[in-house]
């Protein structure tokens, strides 16, 4: 019988979702061993062509990670959709935009603005050139993927079978699944329902977490580096804004282990459709205040409060962006959250 | 099944034929009977207003006015017992706080925090809900539909 196939894609990514699965260590042969690895570009030189040449769903399973930035991404996502029976989010990007979603606060326009223009890093020749999407050079037309003005996740171009969350996603949790999917494949057990979250746990970060919690009473928000947290007492309630309660678990509260916030990696918890939603309603229970101005004051303490809550989620939130009329008003929302960055 | 959004739906508004569709959380306990005491009492309400009454104002989620705004509200009005009066002794203070980020996020995220407002509406108070109904709706008719963004 010939091996299943497993196939690895990274689109708008860092590339730490590809650490991970070597993370795994020497068990990455047994994955080797098990599955015909038919495309990895990190990894191995396999060409757009050979995915190609690759008929409907012959692929067994695609582990895909990265956020949908350019026209390429979004080509490749639906390639690999075509030739692939199982299609998994794998990490934060694919799954809900990640860090590359925060791009979502502007547009392409503002964007193009910044990195080709305004920034002191750009050359002073080429200030102002931008990208195009095609250019005329002596030897003929040369073509660049189109960049587009909004993050999408992969489940808003294609359909998604599964996910796995993190940013990245934990290696103890990637070998969990990797074993689980063998097995599976192995025995014909049935697979888990469609849509499905695997390789995190169905609870909150702080159900993982081994910190105290009492109740909470916030007069003020800090940042880490102003106090020294304690080490067994919650950090929310020591007024550091920690995304636990608002984060679905899997990690093993890995943060909050080392003395840092969650910051909220991976994702919304179980029936939760936006996880900057459910922030805003966790922090509403422990504000020490009891009117609206007293409530404002404190609330102004937390820095960047959009890009803490959505840090992760922004592209897959109820929104999907900033509600930036196009191109236009970029000013005020860099300046406001430049305002932040320095408070 | 995933709700549609009634913009998908619509025509495009102008400014003449624009009718603000707002949508009111309205707690079982005092707000909702203020509004209900309005209509028994036959006092003048603006239609434009779209009730959904629930046991308390604290009973109301972001998620569920995000929500809202998703399917297709302008504005979204929040209301509940005065302090002190709640009926789960401080679900309204919670919503208080709750309304105050919300407005901060909405902001930052490009909407206009008028888009949400919160008031406080005793079961005996059916002017005030009028008066708020009416006044409410002019704002956001001032303000213009709300066209979201998605790409
Ligand atoms: S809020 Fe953070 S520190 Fe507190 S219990 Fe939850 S995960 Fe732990
Ligand atoms: S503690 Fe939070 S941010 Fe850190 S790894 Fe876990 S889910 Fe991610």
């Amino acid at each position: 019988m010939s091996k299943p196939k497993l196939a690895l894609y990274w689109a708008a990514s860092c590339g730490g979702c590809e650490i991970t699965v070597l993370d795994i260590e020497e068990k990455i042969l047994d994955v080797a061993e098990f599955f015909d690895i038919v495309f990895w570009p990190c990894a191995m030189d396999f060409k757009y062509e050979d995915v190609q040449a690759m008929g409907e769903k012959e692929i067994d399973i695609t582990l895909f990670n990265g956020a949908i930035r350019t026209s390429e991404n979004e080509q490749m996502a639906k390639l690999l959709r075509e030739k692939s029976k199982i299609l998994i989010a794998f990490g934060s990007c694919a799954h809900e935009g990640c860090i590359p979603g925060l791009a979502n606060f502007f547009d392409r326009k503002g964007i193009f603005e910044y990195a080709y223009k305004q920034s002191p890093t750009v050359e002073e020749e080429t200030r102002g050139t931008y990208p195009q999407p095609h250019t005329r050079v002596p030897e003929g037309e040369i073509e660049i993927p189109e960049f587009y003005d909004t993050v999408k996740t992969l489940d808003q171009v294609v359909e998604v079978d599964y996910i796995i969350p993190g940013c990245p996603p934990q290696s103890f949790q990637v070998w969990g699944v990797l074993q689980a999917v063998m097995d599976i494949l192995k025995t014909g057990k049935p697979l888990p329902p469609k849509g499905a979250v695997l390789g995190a746990g169905d609870k909150t970060c702080c159900d993982e977490c081994p910190r105290e919690r009492k109740e909470k009473k916030i007069k003020e928000f800090v940042r880490p580096h102003q106090i020294i947290p304690k080490e067994d007492e919650c950090l929310l309630d020591q007024g550091i804004l920690c995304m636990g309660p608002a984060t679905r678990s899997g990690c093993g509260a890995l943060c909050v282990k080392a003395n840092i916030p969650c910051r909220g990696c991976y994702g919304a918890p179980p029936n939760v459709r936006d996880q900057g939603a459910k922030m805003i309603s966790a922090l509403s229970s422990v504000v020490d205040a009891s009117n609206p101005e007293e409530a404002r004051k404190i609330l102004e303490t937390i820095a960047d409060p959009l890009g803490t809550f959505y840090r992760f989620s922004l592209a897959h939130s109820t929104f999907r962006r900033a509600q930036i009329p196009n191109g236009k008003a970029q000013e005020k929302v860099v300046a406001q959250q430049e305002a932040e960055a320095i408070h | 099944m995933e709700a549609k959004s009634v913009r998908e739906k619509e025509q495009p508004k102008t400014k003449e034929t624009f009718e603000p569709k707002i949508v009111a959380f309205m707690c079982n306990w005092c707000a909702y009977s203020g509004a209900d005491l309005a209509g028994v009492s036959r006092l003048q309400s603006s239609p434009n207003i779209r009730i959904i009454r629930t046991m308390c104002s604290g009973r109301v989620d972001p998620a569920m006015i995000m929500r809202a705004f998703e399917l297709g509200a302008d504005g979204v009005l929040v209301a509940g017992c005065h302090f002190g009066d709640c009926h789960y002794i401080e679900g309204n203070y919670k919503t208080m706080r709750r309304i105050e980020l919300l407005k901060m996020v909405l902001a930052r995220l490009g909407i206009d925090e008028r888009r949400l407002r919160l008031e406080w509406i005793s079961a005996s108070e059916a002017e005030k809900y009028a008066r708020v109904s009416f006044e409410f709706t002019e704002q956001i008719r001032e303000l213009g539909p709300l066209e979201l963004r998605m790409n």
